[in-house]
């Protein structure tokens, strides 16, 4: 009975520790927020751009190869017990795609010269990343069917 | 600075606010407001891969990105193993845009409550733990009756 109800037999990765992304969100928190506070400088650029690059890490690697993760493991996870909840690592690696396309936005946005497009995108990232360290909050999930529904392939339905 | 400090305090404020919100909606049992294919008899779920339960179905819309979406069909799975008149089918709304389109499904999980004759008594979206899944089974068949809203409509016209 149980196995029925499995969604459309799609095969299901094995699952990963569920505080590691949201440690790691919490720890991409924290950089947003200095990157918010270095307002339009060119430290606040090339801070934007670190998180970029380990959003891109997550989404291309998955959550557990990029550096927030490494740090989990090695100062967070020995102080906790062992995990209680895994989960499918594909939700939070579409997550972080989608910090990458906010951030890297940003980044692209400030090289480009439009400086204030800096603190506006890092503000958004912050959002996400703290709903998601705080909340559990996928933001980027929640979006996805929205998202899909919206893509004009599926307008007309089938 | 000072400007800075403002505008982080304001964007983590926001932050709270949000989450504060999306938290306290997390699988709140909603009776329909909308019309939907399932308003006519005989609407054939059987063709969608859902089998209709003596009493109550839950289907649930899933997406590969959702982690809620796992412990719900958990909490689902579980009630519906321990009661042989509810059943509860996960479809993945990849492979079924009809019916994502045709019953207003924004996000994932949502969850469809059906009574026997596959009518949408209910639906819970976000996820859905043990309490809100049993209020969901109670909901009262008339709560979400189609003959209901329409005779609101009627008088209104």
């Amino acid at each position: 009975m149980a196995y029925n109800t499995s969604p459309d037999e799609k095969a299901t990765p094995p699952g990963i520790d569920a505080r590691g992304p949201r440690v790691g969100a919490g720890i991409t928190a924290l950089l947003l927020a200095v990157v918010i506070l270095l307002g339009q400088s060119t430290a606040a650029l090339v801070l934007l751009a670190v998180v970029a690059a380990s959003f891109a890490v997550g989404a291309v690697l998955g959550t557990e190869r990029t550096w927030q993760s490494w740090v989990y493991r090695v100062a967070v996870r020995p102080r906790l017990g062992p995990a209680t909840e895994r989960e499918d690592p594909r939700p939070p690696r579409f997550a972080q795609s989608v910090g990458l396309v906010i951030t890297g936005a940003g980044v692209a946005l400030g090289v480009a010269g439009v400086a204030v497009a800096v603190p506006i995108t890092a503000a958004i990232a912050l959002v996400a990343a703290v709903l998601n360290a705080a909340f559990g909050l996928c933001l980027g999930c929640e979006m996805y069917l929205l998202l899909k529904r919206l893509a004009p392939e599926h307008r007309q339905g089938r | 600075m000072i400007e800075r400090v403002v505008v982080l305090l304001a964007v983590l404020a926001v932050s709270a606010v949000l989450g504060l919100w999306w938290q306290r909606r997390q699988g709140a049992v909603r009776t329909r407001h909308h019309h939907n294919p399932a308003d006519d008899d005989g609407f054939d779920w059987l063709a969608h891969g859902v089998n209709l339960g003596a009493h109550r179905t839950f289907v649930q819309f899933s997406s590969a990105v959702c982690s809620p979406c796992r412990q719900t069909a958990r909490v689902l799975t579980e009630l519906a193993s321990a009661r042989p008149d509810v059943t509860h089918r996960e479809l993945d709304v990849d492979d079924h845009h009809e019916l994502v389109r045709d019953f207003g499904v924004l996000r994932t999980p949502t969850v469809l409550v059906l009574d026997a004759t596959g009518h949408e008594l209910a639906r819970m979206s976000g996820a859905v733990d043990r309490a809100h899944a049993l209020q969901a089974l109670a909901a009262a068949p008339n709560a979400g009756d189609p003959q209901a809203t329409e005779h609101t409509t009627t008088r209104s016209h």
